[in-house]
């Protein structure tokens, strides 16, 4: 219990004296997740909102995999990236193995199927009930497609932000393409994971607290998030109960 | 209805079906250029589905529907949806998907706004409005595309009596306009209404409509005064009383 109370101050300490190899980390970590996000939402919310709005044969197919995709485990999609950028691979000639750019690659893929189902399911049920208005304005499905994503933004930030907690705590890709290497991949879990086995508890616990923290800040922000749009809607909403 | 009018639109046997739900069947029906159709009749009875097809929304599942050239048809729904966005970049949304660019149709929108008494709300957030002004709302983006058919599913049937008489205000401010060839061309409204007050006022015709079938179509004054099927009689005491 002491060795764990010890880690634990040792932890705190590092995290609280700006320790450069730690905040080296979290930054390289907070980076290859934002990046992988934006990355990721660009796609994912258009083809979500398309799949939400579009009726074609074969888009229950579609939705199914796209459902069984938000269960791959990350090691997964870190080794269809390994086999895509590795040497002889069809992407080998990028050189991007072992990079920056491979974490960045192996965590967009990672999350996109996440955005997707997410937007998909947000702006289906919104075209549900405003479809038909949008339609008689003169909207195509794309348009309606993105004009719905667009008006639903506050419920995709939710979305987008829980896109960043997955990326931002796996493990598996990020360690199988970017090999953890100090000073260069090396990222929050896959740090976590190596000190841990060395037996570096205090880094290792450290780095824990700040992952926790990010997590718990991602969470902070989507319940104010949901508080400021149940504020807006509620006026909204209130100003159609008066009418009534 | 005897004319040499070509109809806007023609029904001939139309019917809608929604899976195992017969909505419509074995509807006639020709609206005329400048009339105003008020279509009466209990919840479900095909109000809506009717004022859908004539827009386009819904495709037929039998009969056919024959427009005469190329309407421009603009709809206003019971409750309006409306964009989290301004009040004037909410009706210019309806002119940018029509073709008109974006700082035009703003432009226009402010118009179409102000003709509708909201011009003090053009830049409020449109979903903070209240209920009678998002209807206003709509109706300024119907009116900004410059219909020469104006379609309505019970336009005033979730607001309070004050909302309701300026939005039957502007319904016959809009009846009394004209459509996109110029004042030859007057307006077509097709209204769907359980306030028959309204119909009184301001349908030239009315059509009785149950389980998706036309009872009557009969000139307004026809409707309330002469002989009606069983059915209709009965709706009309009912909702009169």
């Amino acid at each position: 219990m002491s060795a764990i109370l010890q880690s634990a101050a040792t932890a705190l300490n590092l995290v609280t004296s700006a320790d450069a190899v730690l905040w080296t980390i979290v930054a390289r970590s907070l980076s290859v997740s934002a990046t992988a996000c934006a990355l990721a939402c660009g796609a994912g919310v258009v083809l979500g909102a398309w799949l939400g709005v579009a009726r074609f044969a074969g888009r229950d197919g579609v939705l199914t995999v796209l459902n069984t995709l938000l269960a791959v485990p990350s090691v997964v999609v870190g080794l269809g990236v390994y086999l895509l950028l590795s040497r002889t691979g069809p992407l080998g000639g990028l050189g991007w193995l072992f990079s920056f750019k491979a974490m960045v690659l192996a965590q967009a893929l990672l999350v996109l199927p996440v955005v997707t189902a997410l937007t998909r399911q947000v702006v289906e049920d919104a075209e549900r009930v405003h479809g038909e208005q949008l339609r008689s304005l003169g909207a195509g499905t794309l348009l309606r497609a993105l004009l719905i994503a667009w008006d639903e933004r506050y419920a995709l930030l939710t979305v987008l932000i829980a896109a960043f907690g997955r990326a931002v705590s796996e493990v598996g890709a990020v360690m199988i393409v970017g090999g953890n290497i100090d000073g260069f991949t090396r990222v929050m879990t896959t740090a976590i994971a190596l000190e841990t086995s060395k037996g570096d508890l205090p880094l290792a616990l450290g780095l824990g607290l700040v992952l926790l923290a990010v997590v718990l800040l991602l969470n902070v922000l989507i319940a104010v998030l949901r508080r400021w749009r149940q504020r807006v809607d509620g006026a909204a909403i209130g100003g159609m109960a008066v009418a009534a | 209805m005897q004319t040499l009018e070509p109809p806007l639109f023609a029904l001939r046997e139309l019917g809608v079906r929604y899976g195992a739900v017969q909505a419509l069947a074995g509807v006639d029906l020709r609206v005329l250029p400048g009339e105003r159709v008020a279509l009466v009749g209990a919840n479900g009875s095909g109000k809506s589905t009717l004022l859908r097809v004539l827009h386009g929304l819904v495709r037929p599942s039998a009969g056919q529907m024959r427009r005469d050239g190329a309407p421009r048809v603009a709809m206003v729904f019971q409750r309006p949806f409306v964009l989290r966005a301004s009040a004037v970049g909410n009706v210019a949304l309806g002119l940018w998907l029509h073709g008109v660019r974006w700082k035009q149709a703003r432009a226009q929108a402010a118009a179409a706004l102000q003709r509708v008494g909201l011009q003090d709300v053009a830049r409020q957030n449109a979903r903070t409005l209240s209920g009678g002004q998002q209807q206003r709302l709509a109706f300024a983006r119907a009116w900004a595309l410059r219909p020469d058919v104006l379609l309505l599913d019970e336009p005033t049937a979730s607001l309070d009596p004050h909302a309701k008489r300026e939005v039957e205000a502007l319904m016959a401010d809009f009846a009394a306009s004209h459509g996109s060839a110029g004042p030859a061309q007057p307006l077509t409204m097709v209204f769907s209404s359980h306030n028959l007050g309204q119909v009184k006022r301001l349908a030239s015709r009315v059509v009785y409509l149950e389980h998706g079938r036309v009872l009557a179509d009969l000139p307004v004054h026809d409707f309330f005064d002469g002989p009606l099927p069983e059915a209709a009689r009965l709706f009309v005491k009912g909702e009169m009383t």
